[in-house]
Parts: C-alpha cells; sequence; structure tokens
C-alpha cells in the first residue's frame, strides 16, 4: 500500500524545506520526500495518489500538552473523542497530562491510557506521568517504571511542584533518565483565591486577582535549580512578559531550558473577561496586552519554542454557572492550527517557523517519533488548505466539550487530511 | 422620562442623564415614606423577588419595604451559596423564578457577575443588589443621592474613601458614579487592600488618613472585615483603627463642612469612632432613609409604572 502526496508545497522543518515536492509513504513510513520526483518505477498498482496543488505538507503536528480526561472524567472527553479531535486539528501526536482520576502516577493508569489509545487508532497518545504520588508535591512517583511503561514526561500539571527540593529531585532524576519535564509554574500562595489576571480589569470586575508575578518567579525558580543541577526543564504554556524574559535570559546564559505558549496567551487578553464569559476562563489566566505583545516576540526570536493548546475539556456542569464557581480551562485541538496561523498573517512568523513550532520543536522536546518528512520517519502528516475560509462552530468539534472562546470566529486555514503512521484518519478534501 | 434599561447590573451601565434621573425620582418617593399611610398603588399587581443568596438584613429589608409601599407583592428567597453549589445551579434556579412570572427579580450574590448571568438568562428586569467584591449600584445610588441633596451638588466635590477599596463593591460603584458625576475621588487604605491600577479609574490614592481626608467635603469610610487579618491584608485591629479610624482629630483636616457617610454596618471604634458615627455630621442614617427611596425609584422606573 503506498500513497502519493503531488504537487503540494512541503514546509519540513527538520531539514529547511520549503519548496514544491512530492511525497511518497509506503507501508506506514515515508519512502521518498525529496528534489528527486518521484519516479513511474515507484508507483505501483495499489498506489493512491492525492493531487494536492496550492495545498501544503507539513509533518504532522505535535499538541505537547492537552488533557483527555480519561480515566475519571469520561463525560469531558474521552482518549477516543480528544483524539479525534486532535486529528481533526491536523495533530498526529498529542501528549496527555497525568490530571486524571486517578491521576496518573503508576504503570497501571499508563498502560490503561496506551490501551485506550490503540483501541481508538486515531492519533498517537503520549501519557504524561505525573511528578508526585497524586500530584501531591511530596513523593516522587515511579520515574523509571512510567517511563518503561510509556510515559514521556512528567508534570504534576495544574498542581505546582511547591516543594523546591522535589523539584530539584524530579529535575535530577528524570534528567538521568533522559526524560523531560514539564512545570506548571505558579506560586499558590501568590495565585491564592484568584480567578483572572490582577490588573485594572480583575480591579473593576472585584475578582481577586492572578498576579503575573505568581509564574515569574516560579519559572526563575526551577531556570534556577535547572542551571545548578545542569539539567533541563520546560516551561509550560508561558503567559507573562515577565517568564518570555527569564526565559529568554537563560537561553542566552546556555541554561537548558525550553518552553511552549498557548494560542490563547497571544490573541486573547484579560478584556475577555469583562463579560463573566466562563469559556475564558483557565490557568494561567488570560493577561495583558504588554503580556501578549511579549508572547509574540519570544515566539519571534524563539524564545519560545512551542505552542501547545492546553486543551482542558469541561461540560457545561462545570462552565454554565457563576465565573468564580466555574472550572479554569478551554478545549484548542481543533482552533490551534488556525487560530496559530494569525501568527503568519500578522507577520510575526514565518509558516515554516509556526510549523517548527507546532511539529518539529515539540517532537523534540519529548523525543517522540514524528516532527519530520526525512525518509524513513513514520508517515505522520498533515495537510492544510492555507486559503480554506471558515467559521469555528463549537456545536460541530469532535471532543465532547464545547469550551472553547473562539467559537464563532472567522478563521482561514483548515487541516484537510491528518495522516498518522500512513493511514489517513481525517480527511474533508 | 423612562429608564430605557432592562436591568440594573451596575454603575458602570448608566449613563449621568440616567443617574440623574433615578436620584430626582427617589428625592420624589421621600415624601411617601413620611405619609400616615405608607403606601401607593404605583405596582399594584406587580411581582418583586427578592433573591438573596449571600446573607443582608439591611439591604434586603430596604428593598422589601420600597417594593411594598409602591403596592408590589415581594417575596424573600434566601439561599446560602454553599446550597447552591451543591444543589441546584443558579441557572436551574433563574429558570424556576422566571416560570413564576415575577416582574423584578432582586438579586444578592457573592459571587462577581451573577446578576449578568441572571439577567442573560431570563426576561425579567434584574436589579444587582450587590454581587461579590464587583458592584452595588443601590448603594452607590442612595450615597450620590445624600450628597446631592445635602451638597446640592456632586461636581467638584473632594470625596474621601477610606476602607478596604480592594474587596468593596460599595467602593467599586461609588467609584465609578463619583467620577463620573464630577466629583474628585480620593481612595485610602492599607497597601494590601488597594487594588491593583485603580489609578486608571481617575482616582487618587493615598495611604495616610491625614492627607486622604485633607480639604474632603464628603468622607466615606467602609466597614473592616476583621477577618481580613488572617489573611495579611492588614496586621491587627489594633494598627488598622490606629491608622485608618476617622476620629474627631483627624476630621479636623477636613472641610469644617464636611460630611461623614458609611454603607453600614460600622465597627465602633475600628473604621470609625461612636462621637463622629453619633455626631451632627453623620449622614448614617439619612443613608439608609434615602436607600428605600432610590429602591423604590428603581422598581418604579423598571417595571414601568404610572403615578
Amino acid at each position: 500500500m503506498k500513497l502519493l502526496l503531488t504537487g503540494g508545497r512541503v514546509i519540513d522543518p527538520s531539514r529547511n524545506i520549503d519548496e514544491k515536492l512530492d511525497l511518497l509513504i509506503e507501508n506506514g513510513f515515508i519512502a521518498r520526500c525529496d528534489r528527486n520526483s518521484v519516479a513511474s518505477a515507484d508507483i505501483s498498482q495499489d498506489t493512491q495518489t492525492l493531487d494536492l496543488t496550492d495545498m501544503i505538507i507539513v509533518p504532522g503536528l505535535v499538541d505537547m500538552h492537552t488533557h483527555l480526561r480519561e480515566p475519571g472524567h469520561e463525560y469531558k472527553e474521552t482518549i477516543l473523542t480528544g483524539s479525534e479531535a486532535a486529528v481533526t486539528g491536523g495533530f498526529t501526536s498529542i501528549a496527555c497530562m497525568p490530571n486524571t482520576k486517578p491521576v496518573n502516577d503508576n504503570r497501571s493508569v499508563t498502560e490503561f491510557i496506551l490501551k485506550q489509545a490503540a483501541i481508538a487508532d486515531m492519533a498517537r497518545v503520549y501519557p504524561v506521568a505525573a511528578i508526585s504520588r497524586n500530584s501531591e508535591g511530596t513523593l516522587l512517583t515511579e520515574f523509571g517504571d512510567l517511563h518503561e511503561a510509556g510515559a514521556v514526561a512528567y508534570s504534576d500539571d495544574g498542581l505546582p511542584v511547591m516543594n523546591s527540593r522535589l523539584m530539584r529531585s524530579a529535575l535530577e532524576y528524570a534528567h538521568s533518565l533522559a526524560v523531560p519535564v514539564i512545570s506548571h509554574c505558579e506560586d499558590l500562595n501568590l495565585s491564592k483565591g484568584g480567578h483572572m489576571n490582577e490588573g485594572i480589569i480583575s480591579t473593576e470586575l472585584g475578582l481577586t486577582g492572578i498576579p503575573s508575578v505568581a509564574e515569574d518567579v516560579m519559572v526563575e525558580r526551577d531556570i534556577a535549580l535547572a542551571a545548578f543541577t545542569n539539567t533541563s526543564v520546560h516551561i509550560a504554556h508561558v503567559s507573562t512578559a515577565g517568564s518570555v524574559e527569564a526565559i529568554r535570559r537563560a537561553k542566552d546564559k546556555g541554561v537548558r531550558v525550553t518552553a511552549e505558549t498557548a494560542p490563547h496567551y497571544f490573541t486573547l487578553t484579560d478584556e475577555f473577561l469583562r463579560s463573566f464569559s466562563t469559556n475564558a476562563k483557565m490557568y494561567p489566566p488570560l493577561r495583558s496586552h504588554e503580556d501578549t505583545a511579549a508572547i509574540k516576540q519570544g515566539l519571534r526570536d524563539g524564545t519560545i519554542d512551542a505552542i501547545a493548546s492546553d486543551h482542558a475539556p469541561h461540560s457545561s456542569i462545570e462552565k454554565d454557572v457563576e465565573f468564580m464557581f466555574a472550572a479554569s480551562g478551554i478545549i484548542g485541538m481543533e482552533t490551534s492550527l488556525a487560530i496559530c496561523l494569525k501568527l503568519v498573517d500578522e507577520g510575526i512568523l514565518s509558516l515554516s517557523q509556526l510549523i517548527e513550532k507546532m511539529t518539529t520543536a515539540p517532537a523534540a522536546i519529548l523525543n517522540i517519533a514524528g516532527g519530520t518528512l526525512a525518509a524513513g520517519s513514520v508517515a505522520d502528516v498533515t495537510v492544510i488548505d492555507p486559503r480554506r475560509k471558515w467559521t469555528i462552530d463549537v456545536s460541530r468539534f469532535r471532543s465532547k466539550s464545547r469550551n472553547s472562546p473562539y467559537n464563532g470566529w472567522q478563521v482561514k486555514g483548515k487541516t484537510i487530511l491528518t495522516i498518522v503512521g500512513g493511514v489517513i484518519k481525517y480527511r474533508d478534501i | 422620562m423612562k429608564l430605557s434599561k432592562k436591568d440594573i447590573l451596575g454603575i458602570k451601565e448608566l449613563s449621568q442623564d440616567e443617574i440623574h434621573l433615578i436620584l430626582d425620582t427617589a428625592e420624589s418617593f421621600l415624601e411617601v415614606s413620611t405619609r400616615k399611610i405608607k403606601k401607593v398603588p404605583t405596582l399594584r399587581g406587580k411581582t418583586v423577588i427578592n433573591f438573596f443568596v449571600e446573607a443582608s438584613t439591611r439591604t434586603r429589608t430596604s428593598f422589601e419595604i420600597a417594593g411594598k409601599r409602591l403596592s408590589a407583592d415581594t417575596v424573600n428567597i434566601s439561599a446560602s451559596t454553599s446550597s447552591l453549589v451543591k444543589g441546584e445551579t443558579l441557572t436551574d434556579t433563574a429558570k424556576t423564578l422566571e416560570a413564576m412570572n415575577p416582574d423584578i427579580i432582586v438579586i444578592r450574590h457573592s459571587a462577581a457577575g451573577a446578576p449578568h448571568m441572571l439577567a442573560r438568562l431570563v426576561r425579567q428586569s434584574i436589579i444587582n443588589a450587590g454581587d461579590g467584591a464587583h458592584e452595588h449600584p443601590t448603594q452607590a445610588l442612595l450615597d450620590m443621592m445624600t450628597i446631592r441633596m445635602e451638597k446640592g451638588t456632586l461636581r467638584g466635590l473632594n470625596v474621601a474613601i477610606i476602607g478596604d477599596i480592594a474587596h468593596s463593591r460599595v467602593a467599586r460603584s461609588n467609584i465609578l458614579g463619583l467620577t463620573m458625576m464630577g466629583a474628585n475621588v480620593t481612595v485610602c487604605g492599607p497597601a494590601m487592600m488597594i487594588p491593583r491600577d485603580v489609578v486608571k479609574l481617575s482616582v487618587r490614592v493615598s495611604y495616610h488618613m491625614e492627607q486622604a481626608v485633607k480639604d474632603a467635603d464628603i468622607i466615606m469610610m467602609l466597614r473592616i472585615q476583621l477577618e481580613r487579618q488572617n489573611d495579611n491584608f492588614f496586621p491587627s485591629d489594633r494598627e488598622y483603627a490606629r491608622y485608618y479610624c476617622l476620629n474627631s482629630n483627624n476630621i479636623r483636616l477636613a472641610k469644617p463642612d464636611v460630611l461623614v457617610m458609611h454603607p453600614g454596618p460600622i465597627n465602633r471604634g475600628i473604621e470609625i469612632a461612636p462621637d463622629i458615627a453619633d455626631g451632627a455630621q453623620s449622614l448614617i442614617l439619612k443613608q439608609v432613609t434615602n436607600g428605600v427611596a432610590v429602591r423604590m425609584a428603581l422598581l418604579y422606573l423598571l417595571a414601568g409604572g404610572e403615578e
């Protein structure tokens, strides 16, 4: 079984390629994607050919930060619906955070997630295991056993590691296993009781604020720990100008720190909360214009390596309530690409730079397959129609949840084909 | 002139003209409360639900009396927030109330934005009787009415608002209303109780009582919640009283004809000395009286009643 994608513009940041090329997939792997055009000898009777003229072909997108809610909260999302949402949005690989019920802090939960993912047979699902048992911030989980079971990173996402000694241990032990630690940076004492960014809007609304320094001080701490222990750390969902500056300074000094941000941290601000919309409530919260500008600059100059959605499904039960009582988080896998393409329209990033942050960079950080179209690689491929205009409509989402602030937005650029391991998982042509 | 609004959610949504209309209407209703028979038939056949999801005595009583003096049928519902969280959602309660066809729903809620949510959900008029630390528009309106009656105008007056600005819906609504009406507002309190970027609301900030009350025409004291010291918003009631209690010494720095206000209930000896609270310059009880008139005016204007 062969699949030939012809006529498209191939962007492969892993090899600095941006040109019109043919791409041949054979037995689940990339057989050819280079300047030597596919010879007729390579094409056999069972070759399926797709004409992708005017389309963009990129390595399958990687979302390194999602919440799939299974096990425990299957009414919000399951591994099946979450991975269907992933391929709909162009993601061939997704990493899922451990804040399930029970927490993914032991081999049996990791194996369960992988089993469900295999049954779903959509995107590749990579479990992120908890740093501490039950994510309680006191005792380390069995990093080695979890990694052997299939966990690709460690994080207590949503529940930051306040204990600096535990964080130091996590960084050192994870480093010895060559597995990344993903840090949710939030000083819980500073953010206590907060519902939104602290600033003029929180002052006007009378809502307790989460100051930007609640993030900044923890980013600074994790950088200091990584530098001191000569290890590496990945900073999740960067939302503040202070974090961007700290990470930039650390990278300049040679500290091994990587970082991701999410689409909402460069497209929305706390102004959005004037309407008390619970679909704009998340941690970290939407920040100010100064912060979104700094995030864009950080993306442009390479301070921020990756973009992840922080897909966090919640049902109407958690969201159709008073703002203060609403759960935090928004879904993003089905909107991420279209929202991110705005960065290209605005001239912040080239298309190639954007694609790098959505596939090559996160694949490298997580040390997983994909992120490239080089011959011999797994055939994870996403095809984008850059001119397709569409309206975001949450009622059509494959995700079980509807909590998106982008509902109704007119956007440009859409996934039309998602191929995982050589098999078409999503098609809109 | 009629108020072309479905709801009264906050001072933020009102214009200067609308505020004047409400205050004028309220002044005309003051007289009703002094009659032997304190009742007019204006809202006969109208139903007002006082839906209080947060404990309140004075505001709820004030709304209830206001409704009754206009001959509306008033119903009080009290629910603790916790029972709402555990049991029925605000949405379901709202729909249930809507189905009983009241004309106006007055809501007090501990969560900022709850009245706005209710206003989106139901077709009835909503009056915000205080939402979290967000707004308390009827309090600000009665405060503005009281000042306007005493001083003749709001424009150009120096108003000092002193206390826990960060957690006060009274402060927020008054800042919005008073600055809109042309008063010069100074907010004052311990640094931890001054919310971030509050100067962007066109107020002056001071951490020193003497500075804040200097040349003031109006001093508005806020109630301090003593349990806030457990969260380090101030070190102790002793120290708070030492720096932020309005007394016969620091009040001398204000204009000779300064007037003192407090939304109540007062902590005697903490934020206000007893002799000041009970003194000739105190408007505290006039505020309460005017509160009934302001609420009558709002019920009247929203229900579209005819005199």
